[in-house]
């Protein structure tokens, strides 16, 4: 169901159609194009005192044309709320990074291309952080099986035939 | 020529005006020594690999290696029903079960839009804060154990037995309990169960006492832990670290007050908050925690209704397409669960919201221009579990 309060007012007097706001199950968040990015974020850092940065994920749609749906979730100790920004990129796309914004940003970017590869510009240390640096393949994408591994990772490194 | 008087630092405290990006400006002929801490080290409480750029024995900076105990939780989630995943999420923190499994199974009901019933929900909270006082006894014995100090881990490990005992009559398990369902409860608690608790909190609030009478006065344990590891409130939030090192820092910020989940709301309980930001007062504000917890069991066992423990939930599990964030305070910090639907029996996406993970990334910030031996302290004082931050 639509999410109404002032804070969405003045962001849809300001960005249009670009931005869309709901609220599910007593949750609320914003849908955003992804040109908003970062800019937006900005704003609800400075200007909503959405200081804390709970989390930064995505999730992997491979029959849609913009593949993937990313979302920072946002906490204000100033105004005791939580709300969520959403938006979809394109395989291949990359987004501004948050790290300027919130440096906690760092570490849950990371985890973002080491499981989706999705890049964030702007990163100060864009690489893998819980796979091995050289491994190939994103296993959080929908294409890659739950069995699926990086054999020839596995037969350099550990001197195994598999490691399943 | 160096001056006399800057060789001698290493022994001292750091200079503040140091400059981190340009090390070796007022050290000339210092050499810059990188060195390896880990990953099979007894310090870093599980695979941790640190990366020390070092001078002397002052860090210039360190780089985290992790992902050694990476199980691919996430991944799993996506190809299990909702209720085959349950017991999956004791295996991440896993000195911490219980609070994991009240995280995911009030996340899913949420999902769900049920609510477990009052009785069930006084048993979550009773077996949670053991397990939060357990959780920190395990801390402490190890912290104090790395910082040199052998005795408390004795002291703690025997008492936290009583706790797992508690668990091991209600559940079966000690560790990895899987307590909790989506709904509620699967098990009423034992004959006896309220009597052996009360009997405990008679038991471990004198032992608490006990390890303050060993750690608070001690010369050593403050010199050691007193302005090691500053973190200040504004660079916690920043790095977004939560639970006892956030509080430690000055910031009342507890997710049981701020946005209350299955019944806290009915307990009165003391958020403590520490000053300095140091390892001294995040070791204050755990050992506080232990005694609210207590506070808060004995209110539970004394009010525990009776009725049902398992709501009205549907054979099969199938949410509604959307997507839902619910996170608790577990003892290690803000543990979230983030799930997105798409109408079928499994989770199309299942995000945990880790949180050692995000305190372990503020290590950099908090041992830089400390000693190498700080660095243990520091990585004791932020409670990680490594099963938690590889996931």
């Amino acid at each position: 169901m639509p999410w109404t309060s002032p804070m969405v007012e003045k962001y849809k007097g300001q960005y249009g159609s670009a931005l869309d706001a709901q609220s599910y199950l007593g949750q609320n968040y914003f849908t955003v194009d992804r040109s908003l990015i970062p800019n937006f974020l900005h704003l609800l850092r400075d200007e909503e005192h959405f200081d804390y940065c709970v989390d930064i994920t995505a999730a992997h749609y491979p029959k849609r044309e913009k593949q993937f749906d990313v979302f920072w979730i946002l906490y204000s100790f100033e105004r005791n709320e939580r709300v969520r920004v959403k938006t979809q990129i394109s395989d291949g796309s990359s987004l501004p990074s948050s790290v300027p914004i919130w440096p906690t940003a760092n570490w849950l970017e990371r985890e973002v291309y080491d499981m989706f590869g999705i890049t964030f510009d702007g990163h100060p240390d864009m690489k893998r952080i819980l796979l091995p640096e050289d491994w190939k393949g994103f296993p959080l994408r929908k294409d890659y099986g739950i069995l699926q591994q990086d054999n020839e990772w596995v037969q350099i490194n550990l001197g195994i035939e598999s490691g399943q | 020529m160096t001056d006399v008087k800057d060789k001698a630092l290493p022994h001292a405290v750091a200079p503040s005006n140091l400059d981190l990006d340009t090390p070796d400006k007022p050290y000339l002929d210092s050499n810059e020594l990188i060195i390896n801490m880990g990953p099979q080290h007894p310090a870093t409480h599980g695979v941790l690999r640190v990366i020390l750029k070092l001078d002397g024995e002052k860090v210039l900076g360190t780089e985290c290696v992790i992902g050694y105990l990476h199980r691919g939780v996430e991944k799993i989630a996506e190809n299990r029903t909702y209720t085959m995943f349950n017991p999956y999420v004791d295996r991440m923190d896993y000195v911490a079960a219980v609070s994991n499994g009240l995280g995911y199974c009030q996340a899913v009901e949420k999902l769900l839009n049920i609510e477990a019933p009052p009785r069930a929900n006084y048993i979550r909270v009773i077996l949670t804060e053991l397990n939060r006082i357990a959780s920190h006894q395990l801390w402490l014995g190890t912290h104090a154990l790395d910082i040199g100090a052998m005795t408390p881990l004795f002291y703690t490990f025997r008492d936290r037995e009583e706790i797992l005992k508690i668990f091991e009559k209600y559940c079966g398990a000690r560790l990895t309990t899987h307590a909790f369902r989506i709904g509620g409860c699967q098990y009423e608690t034992y004959a006896g169960f309220e009597k052996e608790v009360k009997n405990f909190l008679a038991f471990v609030a004198p032992k608490i006492d006990e390890y303050e009478a060993l750690l608070t006065g001690n010369r050593i344990w403050i010199e050691r832990t007193k302005n090691v590891g500053v973190i200040s409130a504004k660079d916690a939030i920043a790095l977004g670290v939560t639970g006892p090192v956030l509080r430690a820092s000055g910031v009342k910020w507890d997710i049981r007050k701020a946005i209350p989940y299955a019944n806290y709301k009915d307990f009165d309980f003391e958020v403590p908050i520490g000053h300095n930001g140091d390892t001294y007062d995040r070791y204050l504000v755990r050992m506080v925690e232990m005694r609210q917890s207590l506070r808060i069991i004995e209110q539970a066992v004394n009010g525990i209704p009776e009725g049902p423990i398992m709501a009205k939930v549907p054979k099969v599990i199938k949410p509604a397409v959307g997507e839902i964030y619910h996170s608790i305070e577990a003892p290690k910090g803000e543990l979230g669960y983030f799930i997105v639907s798409d109408g079928s029996t499994q989770p199309y996406r299942l995000r945990v919201r880790p949180p050692s993970f995000v305190n372990l990334q503020a290590l950099d910030v908090m041992v830089r221009g400390m000693l190498v031996a700080d660095v243990v302290a520091v990585i004791g004082t932020l409670d990680i579990v490594l099963g938690e931050v590889d996931r």
